[in-house]
């Protein structure tokens, strides 16, 4: 199998402070991983390094043949404003940008690939409703139907279930399984070990720096969870604790 | 008595005509702007690149005395200085825009009014704070409704983005690299329609014929084309009720068209069916239908 991305030595951080460090793993194509690990051990820092938004510190961010247009992308505090005069279809609408651009006409077949996606994640009688009158769950669920139109070999979610209720994130874990099964790449942060185990094949686990990485059996034990916690627990001081890695 | 009252001034008088006219015209170009600065909740920086671009202006002035085109030149170019530059300073500095664009509007206005002063006249200073729209010669009038026209044409060229760029700048930033092209154009855009708006109602009065319609609008439709359409109704209604107040009342126009416009905004502030005083105040019908 080909690495659809690759970190390599990869060293992220804001104004210097490294969140992730020398991190070294190869995520395979057609994967479906999730990032776990303990408060503040870079998990959102790590998709927003492959994101681009974040630009190394030291290390890369290397796609097997992909791009960063192949790419789409869940914030964990997505920036939408509310209050803003969209209905369900315009926001959906949006994942087509890639394809329509600013001035790309959204025909008929289009506009039924946007009711196709609303009904996949069971919004179907929405459609003209003004986002402003969603609940966090049918929020989440446009969300999710704006990430399939834009149809990317390549998926990051930051915590995509936090926050909503059991009915909504079975849905949406439908609609992960299904990229999956499609081949897609899928990267999710994730906090419920449960919905882990269950859903996820592969697992990640981030202290800052590499815990484990493979089969999420393998990865999800007790003793690596302690690891963990320690890690982060040493890094939770002022920065020069950290500072091995502090290049 | 109709006629005599609401037509006759403008059968009359070229100049009332020539004003009414340059007044579409800024509503038709500025309005629209108006109603994505509101989306955006900038209206306050209209207010501050408006008191930006006197500097501008006035140097123009100082240049050559009262001349359109060099005032027009000198205001562009400060405004467009002033939005680089907070907008610079925002993202080398820890200061939050709304500071940074306070800070140069302050200065500005200040350089502004002495630049004015130690040459002209309190005359001339009056003409830059609060327009001469009942004096607009051909060369304004071609002026502010080409203007209009162009701002019309590149509002209908980044709409698409603006709107993502509105409503949600992180999506946008993440599927195209337009955003930052969609936020000086926007910029530009105000700025333009500031200069023109001045040159009808002054630097202090323009920014209130682009905010206060599209604040108005709000209480009355949900949708962005709605909006702008009703922000261009009330403008051109403010605009004409305005101009014949100060015609037969002896006012100044420029401020009689805001307060006019202003007046739209308390009465739709108050019966405005979406979220109005009396709508909300009003017991909910039947819930989610």
């Amino acid at each position: 199998m080909t690495a659809a991305i690759a970190f390599e030595n990869l060293t992220l951080g804001y104004d210097r402070l490294p969140a992730v460090s020398r991190l070294d793993a190869d995520i395979d194509e057609g994967s479906l991983t999730a990032i776990v690990g303990p408060n503040g051990a870079g998990k959102s820092t790590l998709l927003k390094g492959v994101t681009g938004v974040l630009s190394p510190i030291e290390g890369k961010v290397a796609f097997g043949g992909l791009g960063r247009d192949d790419i789409a992308y869940l914030p964990q505090q997505s920036e939408i404003d509310r209050s803003f005069p969209l209905s369900v279809v315009d926001l959906v609408a949006m994942g087509l940008w890639r394809e329509i651009g600013p001035f790309g006409w959204l025909g008929r077949a289009r506009q039924d690939r946007v009711h196709a996606a609303i009904a996949a994640v069971g919004l179907t009688g929405f459609e003209r409703r003004p986002i402003g009158s969603l609940s966090g769950g049918q929020m989440q669920r446009a969300l999710f139907a704006r990430l399939l139109l834009q149809d990317a070999p390549i998926v990051l979610l930051d915590e995509p279930f936090t926050a909503i209720d059991a009915r909504t994130m079975a849905d949406l874990i439908d609609v992960v399984r299904g990229w999956h099964g499609e081949g897609r790449t899928v990267l999710a942060v994730l906090h419920d070990h449960e919905t882990v185990r269950a859903h996820f094949p592969d697992t990640l686990m981030l202290a800052r720096e590499l815990v484990a990485h493979g089969p999420t059996a393998k990865v999800l034990t007790a003793e690596n969870q302690f690891r963990a916690r320690q890690m982060c627990e040493a890094c939770d001081g002022p920065p020069h604790v950290c500072g091995k890695s502090a290049a | 008595m109709i006629w005599e009252a609401v037509f006759q001034p403008f059968a009359d008088f070229g100049f009332m005509r020539r004003a009414l006219l340059g007044c579409i015209a800024i509503a038709i170009g500025a309005t629209p702007v108006g109603v994505f600065l509101m989306l955006r909740r900038m209206s306050l920086t209209g207010d501050a690149m408006a008191h930006a671009i006197l500097p501008g202006a006035a140097v123009g002035y100082l240049i050559a005395g009262l001349s359109l085109g060099a005032m027009t030149i000198g205001g562009l170019i400060a405004g467009m200085a002033v939005a680089l530059l907070s907008g610079f300073v925002t993202r080398i500095t820890a200061l939050r825009e709304d500071a940074s664009l306070a800070a140069f509007y302050l200065i500005s206005l200040a350089l502004g009014v002495l630049i004015v002063s130690t040459r002209g006249s309190n005359v001339d200073l009056m003409h830059v704070l609060f327009g001469t729209v009942l004096a607009l010669d051909d060369a304004a009038l071609i002026l502010l409704c080409s203007i209009a026209s162009l701002s019309v044409l590149i509002l209908a060229l980044v709409f698409r983005p603006l709107v993502l760029e509105c409503a949600d700048p992180q999506f946008l930033r993440s599927v195209s690299g337009m955003s930052a092209v969609t936020h000086f154009t926007f910029l530009a855009l105000v700025v333009m329609n500031l200069v023109g708006g001045f040159h009808a109602l002054g630097t202090l009065m323009a920014v209130g014929i682009m905010i206060l319609p599209a604040a108005a609008a709000r209480f009355w439709t949900a949708s962005i084309g709605g909006l702008i359409a009703v922000a261009i109704v009330v403008a051109i209604l403010s605009s004409l009720i305005g101009l014949l107040l100060s015609y037969h009342y002896s006012l100044p126009s420029g401020p009689a068209i805001i307060l006019v416009a202003g007046v739209a905004y308390g009465v739709s502030l108050v019966i405005g069916p979406v979220g109005g005083a009396l709508a909300r105040a009003a017991p909910q019908r039947t819930f989610g239908t």
